[in-house]
């Protein structure tokens, strides 16, 4: 093993990798330093610079010459815009070191895909067009990046050539950057005048600016120390996946996201509190003495403790938090605003949390001038700080502690859509101390003592499509059976308990959250539950769901078209809604999702309702729900 | 803030905190079993890592195996992933009837060795319409004997995530690809539209019918990927070895005439040259290149100085501009 290529094939090793991405404001000139790079530093083959060379006469923004962008804007669209739209991740080697670098897109529509490129990124190269100076979304972007944990930045003032190469350009840009960045926590900020269409000051430096003496941008990004980030952070190993290939072997297989562990050490499972210790170290290439964060792992303990998906494997002496309410900024990324209260799913490291949701919304931060500003709701690529309660207990670090296990993921539940990404800042006491009072008495006891199983049945549906008409004869009819029941109506609860609430779709999940909760604290004291709400969003419907154990939820769908609903019109408000007297109404204004399975499906046009209500009887029976006949042992 | 202290103009590097070195006897200690380097430790455990999280969210995941050395580095990591049990998906090779006689031993030979379910599909809907390279030409052959064979076979099994060797690397299109690639009823990929995807943080979720693709050497170049398979000892297919075989000229490529399928032209005479291959597809449709690279080293070697990239000789990447982009919106791997 003595030819040159194998002597170069450990260069690489002298430093690790360098993950840095390029951001800025819309044209600065991001694409084309990429591009640029790739071409210098021989990563492009003859046969895709010829590609090149034909792309740029057909979408070319550069006259005569290459267009470096075309290199990296890869999607058909982005080529035929001339913009970026989603991250290109590239990559290119030197002889001192290898880059690995995301492309994000300038545009602030897109700025969900620069974040996608930040949150793995060890420094950002921030450009600015020289002509223009700071812009709103270099302030946006140098915002994110400083959110999402990156601590290095180089500003690279780009088209120094549309200035003349003028000193006085660069330096009061730089100046104002500096000014603006100084309380965004960044750890260095360098500053190299560039341009990338010429090549000026990126691999080598330039006679254009004699005034500046280096280094050049590629020079700075081989020869930047980027300490590692997670070597002396306590030790972390969220479990991913439990091996259990016979019964003599049971192993958590993950990887080592911070600190390390080794054979004979004591852990904890925090989450149950739990301790034990490591056993073995299994890879495949034989056992380890230790592991070490970025290793990719089996560990096995010597005790059967359980363990699962999700779980994290910590020191006794250095433990995550854990809490079901916490503290975090948010960046929303959907085109559907946040709604407060809503059912989202989570994802926190390895974990999964099926329902969770923001309790309150602290404040949206201006990103222009890092102002917090009072706010109720998020919009699509808006950040903000707010409380968030998930169903279980999550064990996780503050993000500034730890960028594995302090970042999440929020996820729509009904489209799946990553809707936002969070970063949390620390737990919320309250979790602890209140704690669950233990009963005597519970749901199976408080049943059995009315010979019934309890349950909620649900019925959504348009306003005027008849569901408090059919909940009241299910109502009567149960109760002629010699059943405990209980109604619960969506407008009678508008007059107490939710008086406070409006229209609003935040108002609209509150009004169901309660609803959910009081119905929930009915099914526990025995009773059936019948609740009749129009409850358009499929998320609360679902919430409610979850509120209950599996088969106690029964979904009445009254599918009456808008268009009935509209011409029986009973209480004379679509009347108002049309005339625009009353604003969010369902149907009008304010949109409704129809269960897509609900258990129960009445199409109600030319049906009587006593027939319906029928209908609902039978199929609680077909549930067991009920016994079909009168009853007779009370 | 340290940006104060330097001078950013004459371009000092920023002077982080001295670092400490901290020496204990367990460091000392620590094994030397591996040789790999830095950056290859990382890309395998970053595949390892998103190999379990497939195996741990899907139901009935499979990996897509092309024979190809990505495939090969995909299948030796997935060993790792899971050891000691077994590797808990089968693969799936959607054979197009074309390929080299010597990838369908190497296959069959690689699915023995490691004790390993395979399915080979075969598009038996192309087969009687007689689709082919030749006759049918690159574009139609691709669509119905790749694109709709990997559809039917993810749906005739049900997989909902499939496991593809593609690198970012490779092609511009590529680039732009999450690493959990979402795909919609139909297996349709919508560029416009993919999921944020940050930290490791992947939304796995999906509805009936919609399915993942999963890129677990995203972050790969083609030189990682020969250096891994060195160091790691990994076999693959002795077509990418240099050695004296039977080709023709054709559309400034050499290709291999691997059996009496091929057609040739008056003009077409085959004779015996060195060569090897960079990438391995359908015979008619893979260009083959001059070289005496008959090992591994010498094939990295080899690649340090080339000035055509892997894709080159491909045949259906040419086809029409965009032409990647086009296929994997149609559900291509
Ligand atoms: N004169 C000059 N033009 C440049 C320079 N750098 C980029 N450009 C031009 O600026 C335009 C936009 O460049 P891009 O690289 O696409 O900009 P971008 O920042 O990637 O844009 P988005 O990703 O869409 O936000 C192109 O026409 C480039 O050729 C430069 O240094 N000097
Ligand atoms: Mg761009």
């Amino acid at each position: 093993m003595d030819t040159d290529a194998l002597r170069e094939l450990t260069f690489t090793d002298s430093k690790d990798q360098l993950r840095f991405i390029t951001c800025g404001s819309v044209d600065d000139g991001k694409s084309t330093l990429i591009g640029r790079f790739l071409h210098d530093s021989k990563a492009i083959y003859e046969d895709q610079l010829q590609a090149l060379a034909r792309d740029s006469v057909k979408h070319g923004t550069t006259g005569d010459d290459i267009d470096f962008a075309l290199l990296v804007d890869g999607l058909e669209a982005e080529r035929e815009q001339g913009i970026t739209i989603d991250v290109a991740y590239r990559f290119f080697t030197t002889p001192r070191r290898s880059f690995m670098v995301a492309d994000t897109p300038g545009h602030e529509q897109y700025t969900r895909n620069m974040a996608t490129g930040a949150s793995n990124a060890q420094l950002a190269v921030i450009l600015i067009d020289a002509r223009k100076g700071v812009l709103v979304q270099t302030k946006r972007h140098s915002y994110i990046c400083s959110l999402l944990g990156i601590r290095h930045v180089v500003v690279a003032l780009n088209k120094m050539d549309l200035v003349d190469y003028r000193k006085e350009v660069f330096d009061r840009i730089v100046d104002d950057y500096v000014d603006f960045a100084s309380n965004l926590g960044f750890t260095s900020i360098a500053a190299i005048p560039i341009s990338a269409r010429y090549g000026d000051n990126i691999i080598r430096l330039s006679r254009n600016t004699d005034w500046f003496h280096g280094p050049c941008l590629l020079d700075y990004l081989e020869s930047i120390d980027i300490q590692s980030e997670t070597a002396g952070l306590p030790f972390r190993f969220p479990v991913q996946w439990v091996n259990r290939p016979n019964l003599d072997f049971r192993g958590y297989a993950g990887t080592v996201v911070s600190g390390s562990i080794a054979v004979g050490d004591e852990i904890v499972i925090p989450a149950s509190g739990r301790n034990s210790r490591v056993k073995q170290i299994v890879t495949y290439d034989g056992d380890l003495v230790r592991a070490e964060a970025g290793d990719a792992v089996t560990i096995t303990l010597t005790d059967e403790i359980d363990i699962g998906r999700g779980d994290i494997i910590a020191k006794p002496t250095e433990r995550p938090e854990v809490a079901d309410q916490f503290a975090a900024h948010l960046i929303w990324m959907d085109q559907e605003p946040m709604v407060p209260g809503r059912s989202y799913a989570f994802r926190i490291g390895t974990q999964s949390i099926a329902s969770g949701s923001i309790t309150a919304m602290k404040y949206r931060i201006d990103v222009n001038t890092g102002a917090h500003v009072a706010a109720r709701t998020l919009s699509l690529n808006e950040i903000g700080f707010c409380n968030i309660a998930t169903v279980l207990p999550a064990a996780f670090d503050a993000y500034e502690a730890n960028r594995r296990t302090g970042s999440f993921i929020v996820i729509d539940r009904d489209t799946n859509r990553t809707v936002g990404a969070g970063m949390i800042a620390f737990p919320l006491r309250r979790a602890a101390n209140i704690a669950w009072q233990p009963l005597s008495l519970g749901k199976k006891e408080r049943a059995a003592l009315k010979h019934q199983r309890p349950c909620i049945i649900w019925f959504t549906g348009f306003s005027g499509a008849g569901k408090s008409t059919i909940a009241n004869l299910v109502d009567q009819k149960l109760f002629a059976m010699s059943y405990h029941t209980m109604l619960l109506d969506g407008d009678n609860l508008r007059h107490g308990l939710n008086r406070d609430l409006g229209f609003t779709e935040s108002d609209r999940v509150e009004n169901i959250r309660r609803a959910g909760e009081v119905a929930k604290l009915m099914v526990d004291s025995g009773l059936l539950v019948i609740c009749s709400f129009i409850s358009p969003y499929k998320a609360e419907r679902d919430m409610v769901r979850d509120l209950v154990d599996d088969g106690e939820f029964i979904e009445v769908f009254v599918d009456t078209p808008i268009g009935e609903c509209v011409r029986r019109d009973p209480k004379g408000l679509y009347a108002k809604a049309k005339s625009g007297t009353i604003k969010n109404f369902t149907g009008i204004d304010a949109p409704y999702e129809a269960p897509s399975a609900p258990e129960i499906h009445l199409t109600t046009l030319n049906q009587q309702p006593e027939r319906l209500a029928d209908t609902v009887l039978n199929c609680l029976a077909t549930r067991g729900i009920i016994v079909p006949a009168n009853r007779t042992e009370n | 803030m340290s940006y104060g202290k330097l001078d950013y103009r004459n371009g000092d590097l920023p002077r982080g905190e001295p670092q400490m070195f901290r020496m204990n006897a367990q460091n000392i200690t620590k094994p030397q079993t591996r040789t790999l380097p830095r950056h290859l430790r990382r890309l395998e455990a970053e595949s390892i890592e998103i190999m379990r999280e497939v195996v741990a969210e899907f139901s009935k995941p499979v990996m897509l195996y092309s024979i190809g050395k990505d495939s090969s580095v995909m299948l030796h990591l997935a060993q790792k992933a899971f050891y000691p049990a077994k590797v808990p998906f089968p693969l799936l090779h959607v054979d197009t009837t074309w390929k080299f006689r010597e990838m369908i031993s190497f296959r069959d030979e690689t699915a023995q060795r490691l004790g390993i379910n395979l399915i080979v599909h075969v598009n038996q809907d192309g087969i009687e319409r007689g689709i082919n390279p030749i006759d049918s030409g690159s574009t139609l052959h691709t669509q119905v004997m790749k694109t709709d064979a990997l559809k039917q076979a993810l749906d005739l099994y049900g997989f909902d995530a499939a496991f593809g060797g593609a690198r970012r690397d490779e092609e511009k299109s590529r680039a732009k690809e999450r690493i959990f690639s979402f795909r919609s009823q139909g297996h349709v990929w919508d560029p416009r539209n993919q999921r944020p995807e940050l930290w490791n943080l992947f939304n796995t979720r999906s509805r009936k019918g919609e399915t993942m693709r999963v890129f677990a050497i995203s972050n790969w170049t083609e030189l990682d990927v020969w250096e891994y398979i060195m160091l790691e000892n990994i076999p693959v297919v002795p077509l990418y070895f240099a050695k004296q075989r039977w080709v023709v000229h054709r559309n400034g490529t050499l290709i291999m005439v691997d059996d009496e399928r091929l057609p040739l032209a008056p003009d077409e005479t085959p004779e015996l040259k060195m060569m090897r291959f960079r990438t391995l597809g359908c015979y008619p449709l893979s260009g083959a290149i001059e070289s005496d690279a008959a090992n591994i080293k010498d094939i990295v070697a080899e690649m340090q100085v080339a000035t055509l990239s892997e894709r080159q000789g491909r045949l259906i990447d040419t086809d029409e501009v965009a032409s990647m982009e086009k296929k994997k919106r149609e559900g291509y791997f």
